[in-house]
């Protein structure tokens, strides 16, 4: 038989300590993704033409060019400005960084539909442009995103292995070096598989849930 | 500037030469995986449905770069050794394909019940209502999804890199440790797969335009 019950058991205790690695640098990513993208949806709806363009060419940019040569970029050039982070750090600032692109829209999607009503009564009861967004437009507008949000959660979880490529040792990386220290990566490799799916369908189950309760809510 | 292009010029046009062929051979595997695994969800005939829904869910659960560590590293010990350009093609075909089965699955799915219903009246076969009827009002649907997975899976190819592919990443990293010309290198390498998402965008645009033109004209 080509798989070996014993040896993918003992290569389990160093997966799943992995794992734990994986999960943190998800976890941090995705905050900062879920903050600045809402930095970015908001530049993006300023009335000044010249932020507004920026913000959206930047997300733009962010959106369409590979994860993993952003990845690289923040590695090898952060060090030349005396900017001197670990590769785990380095690799949840580019998972954040990528990813608020794509709250970004999400974001705005959901800014774009409350209604104008909204702004206008604002508006009539004299709020402070702060206190529109804060209390009024934001409160509305998130909620809805949520199912969304939660989507590109699982996302970025499918991405970390990316942070294999600057030697943080999360699952991919731990799995590649069991692999090349015996010569069988059949095990640690299809064990990584098996609980990135394991992972996924329980969270996309999670996402239907919100997407079932954000739905009666509208 | 000069120098510099003069330099890393030629090498990146080569690396960017496999990240088209990447790009182009996925999409064609990708595509017509979706067609098949879209239906195939679809299918009232269990073992069409099961095998479909397996594969959209394992290559939708598990990651892409797992994947084609997997396809490399680990199919070998089934005694399949492919080469790191095929490895890159299937896995990046069959991971897109996974995800435009659901958009296929879906845009069908959108197709209204009574455009069956009315087929079904005229006495024509479900193949012929299939593709004379529903496929041909679910195709706009289906292109603005298409157009952000094609994006997806042109973003994808430089996970190719990582099992020695001399594609455009790859050959970014090696003159960057040739020359360590870091900065204005990475610029670039990102500013070519920028312009090639626009290309690939302007395109699926233009396709978008075409489709529902010829559908106007038909009404």
């Amino acid at each position: 038989m080509i798989w070996n019950w014993e040896y993918a058991l003992s290569v389990l205790p160093a997966m799943l300590r992995a794992f734990v690695v994986t999960l943190e640098a998800t976890i941090a990513g995705f905050l900062l993704a879920v903050l600045l993208g809402l930095v970015w949806a908001t530049v993006r709806m300023s009335p000044i033409k010249a932020l507004s363009k920026s913000a959206y060419w930047v997300v733009e940019f962010v959106r369409s060019t590979p994860l993993l040569i952003q990845l690289y970029f923040l590695y090898y050039v952060l060090p030349e400005y005396g900017v001197s982070l670990s590769p785990f750090a380095i690799g949840i600032l580019a998972l954040g960084l990528h990813y608020s692109c794509y709250t970004a829209e999400v974001y705005r999607a959901g800014i774009e539909a409350v209604s104008k009503g909204q702004w206008e009564a604002a508006r009539a009861l004299n709020l402070s442009s702060s206190a529109t967004w804060l209390r009024v437009i934001l409160p509305q507008a998130i909620p809805p995103t949520f199912p969304m949000l939660g989507n590109y959660l699982i996302a970025m979880f499918k991405e970390t292995p990316l942070l294999a490529a600057i030697t943080v040792m999360e699952m991919l990386q731990t799995a590649k070096l069991i692999g090349a220290e015996s010569f069988r990566y059949l095990e640690p490799l299809t064990i990584t598989g098996a609980v990135f799916l394991l992972v996924s369908l329980l969270a996309s189950h999670a996402v239907r849930r919100l997407e079932v309760r954000y739905a009666i809510h509208r | 500037m000069i120098e510099f292009l003069q330099m890393h010029g030629p090498p990146l046009l080569e690396g960017l030469r496999v990240t088209l062929q990447l790009t182009v051979g996925g999409a064609i595997c990708a595509l017509a995986l979706a067609i098949v695994a879209g239906l195939g969800r679809r299918s009232r005939r269990a073992w069409l449905r099961w095998p479909a829904t397996t594969y959209v869910e394992i290559f939708r659960g598990t990651s892409a770069m797992v994947q084609l560590f997997w396809f490399y590293f680990a199919l070998p010990f089934f005694g399949v050794s492919l080469p790191a350009l095929v490895t890159g093609i299937i896995v990046l075909g069959l991971n897109s394909g996974a995800y435009g089965a659901e958009v296929v699955r879906s845009a069908i799915a959108n197709v209204p019940r009574g455009q069956w219903e009315a087929g079904r009246a005229l006495n024509l076969g479900e193949t012929r209502i299939l593709f004379r009827i529903v496929l041909p009002q679910a195709l706009p649907m289906m292109l603005p999804p298409a157009g952000n997975l094609l994006i997806e899976l042109m973003k994808n190819t430089a996970l190719v890199s990582l099992i020695t592919l001399s594609e455009l990443t790859f050959t970014a990293q090696v003159q960057r440790a040739a020359t360590l010309e870091t900065v204005p290198l990475f610029a670039l390498t990102l500013l070519i797969y920028f312009l090639l998402a626009q290309v690939l965008l302007m395109g699926m645009r233009r396709l978008e335009r075409n489709v529902t033109r010829h559908r106007e004209k038909r009404a």
